[in-house]
């Protein structure tokens, strides 16, 4: 019963952070897009465009979900539904901290509590590879977009999308495979604890650095795949506007089009926790907190605060003046959240865990917006021809490294 | 609750199984497949096998039956037509496969008593670890001539498909 309600409760929070997240990524995407570019990106809805996301939902739960008459109804309608349920089912097994403990309480005479949990919904033994399943499940809701249209243009980007997943599933488990030989585990909980600690009392026991064989090329090739997988540019071939109209996405309206961007953007944010966890040491944090690493977060918060209080007592435009203000006490509250004692064990693991996080999410919207879109023999070739290749080569020179330190 | 389980997924596995044949068009066959294929790796999970649930998702729903997907939206192949389909088949047919099946069963659970009966989540070798240990020493031989085989069949797939080009 204690399981259910503690289960249910995380549920309930993971659901709304996550969901939430996904729209202000758009957000995030077309404003740094926007800057990138020298433009002001959304700021007409709500200060600085930031209930852009609600403005867009709200638009698009309301216009008439337009069903043409020359598709197969059944998996037309079925495709989105699908793709959003692969894309949201591997958040629940990606851990974002160390345990909870919520201390005991009293009530009315009788205690309750106290509670252990933790931060993650569900710690699978073989979590490495129910994300890989299901990741290769999701090709299924494109496809079937792609096919049910009835539409050339759609059935080229489904098949387009079928035949890039299946080519860059490879690399991406292979390259996944080398950490995991340095690991020993499949369980990311596991993965993440291997990774604590610093050699010299410096560098982290991350992946990417560790002893005997340093992921970094691993790394490097899971994050080339990664953009493959998700469908983003410089690989996002199944939805080339300029070749395939919108691709397979092609006759969805309303709702159902909105299903496959969340699904791209939940997709971009697992494989974003995978990577985190599997290289860069899930919430272990750059440096040891006896180099004052638990001084990052408040300071980093208290100067986007500073920065803020600033820039809104020499506004550049009108509404500046009230709203950057608010803003910097936001960042000021959460930075004084952050350097509170009893928080720091539960909150610095999830802001390190986050601060990765974001450096990836950050890391797809900054290649999107520079770099230019490959051709489709080009895309193929790269695949496997070079990265496959260099990823079983990373494979054996890291088996054999273990094999000779063990 | 394991039970309930094992019943509810062995009820899919072989409903979507019969689904294969019945459905006319080639995309929702080969759609009941991907089905069959996950409830079966429910079972496999059911009896403590993840690593092998897992690699059964992997490779059958998420790689071989993508390909079929993929081969059948390429051609666009359209639904099934059927004519002259044997009435005697159906009504001989049936009856035929249950007793098949039932006199399967009962030699299974007859001529080797030594197999037992299932306990859900007691076998305790389907861990990734259990499993790789026992395909690189006792299974080394076969598992390698696995590798072999399916080496000359991509050759072959190749081999072929050049003559078709050229």
């Amino acid at each position: 019963m204690e399981f259910l309600v503690i289960t249910g409760v995380k549920l309930a929070l993971i659901l709304f952070i996550f969901m939430t997240a996904l729209a202000y990524l758009q957000w995030v995407e077309r404003k740094v897009i926007a800057h990138v570019q020298v433009r002001m990106g959304p700021s007409r809805v709500g200060p600085h465009g930031l209930l852009q996301p609600l403005a867009d939902v709200i638009k698009l739960i309301t216009k008439e979900g337009v069903l043409p008459p020359h598709v197969n109804k059944f998996y037309y309608l079925a495709a989105p539904f699908f793709a959003v349920f692969m894309a949201l089912i591997s958040i629940s097994i990606i851990p974002f901290g160390t345990d909870l403990t919520i201390p005991a309480i009293t009530l009315g005479g009788a205690t309750y509590g106290p509670w252990k949990t933790m931060m993650e919904l569900a710690d699978v033994n073989v979590g490495v590879l129910l994300i890989l399943a299901v990741s290769s499940l999701g090709v299924y809701g494109i496809a079937l977009a792609g096919w049910s249209s009835n539409n050339k243009y759609a059935l080229l980007g489904g098949l387009r999308s079928s035949a890039q997943m299946i080519s860059y599933e490879l690399p991406m488990s292979l390259a996944i495979a080398a950490p995991l030989l340095t690991a020993g585990s499949l369980s990311l909980r596991t993965i993440a604890d291997t990774q604590t600690g610093f050699y010299f009392g410096v560098i982290p026991h991350w992946a990417i650095f560790q002893f005997p064989a340093p992921q970094i090329f691993s790394f490097i090739i899971f994050m080339i795949a990664a953009f493959a997988e998700t469908n983003r540019i410089p690989f996002d071939l199944p939805e080339a506007e300029n070749e395939l109209v919108a691709g397979f996405h092609v006759e969805y309206s309303s709702m159902s089009f909105a299903a496959f961007f969340m699904a791209e953007y939940a997709n971009m944010v697992t494989v974003c926790s995978v990577a985190t966890i599997l290289y860069l040491g899930g919430w272990q944090p750059l440096f040891p907190a006896s180099l004052g690493s638990d001084l990052i977060a408040p300071l980093l918060l208290a100067g986007c605060g500073a920065i803020c209080l600033y820039h809104g007592l020499h506004p550049a435009r009108p509404f500046d003046r009230i709203t950057l203000p608010v803003f910097a006490v936001v960042f000021f509250g959460l930075a004084g959240l952050m350097a509170f004692p009893p928080t720091i064990p539960i909150l610095m693991p999830i802001f390190w865990f986050l601060a990765k996080l974001l450096f990836l999410l950050f890391l797809f919207v900054w290649i999107r917006a520079t770099l230019p879109r490959f051709r489709y023999d080009q895309l193929m070739g790269f695949a496997w021809k070079f990265l496959f290749p260099v990823a079983l080569l990373n494979l054996l020179i890291t088996g054999f490294l273990v094999a000779l330190a063990s | 609750m394991d039970p309930l389980f094992f019943l509810l997924f062995a009820f899919i596995a072989v409903a979507c199984g019969v689904n294969v044949v019945l459905q006319k068009h080639p995309i929702s066959s080969a759609l009941s497949l991907v089905a069959v294929m996950a409830s079966l790796a429910v079972l496999y999970l059911l009896q403590g096998a993840e690593f092998i649930a897992m690699a059964q998702m992997i490779v059958y729903a998420g790689a071989i039956m993508v390909l079929f997907i993929f081969v059948i939206m390429l051609l666009n192949a359209g639904p099934e037509e059927t004519k002259g389909r044997s009435w005697a088949a159906l009504i001989f047919g049936v009856p035929a496969i249950i007793g098949l099946m039932g006199a399967l069963a009962y030699f299974m659970q007859t001529g080797m008593p030594e197999l037992g009966s299932v306990k859900f989540g007691d076998w305790k070798g389907g861990g990734a670890y259990e499993v790789g240990y026992a395909l690189f020493t006792e299974y080394l031989l076969p598992f390698e001539v696995t590798s072999v085989l399916i080496l000359i069949a991509i050759v072959g797939a190749i081999v072929l498909a050049r003559k078709e080009i050229d």
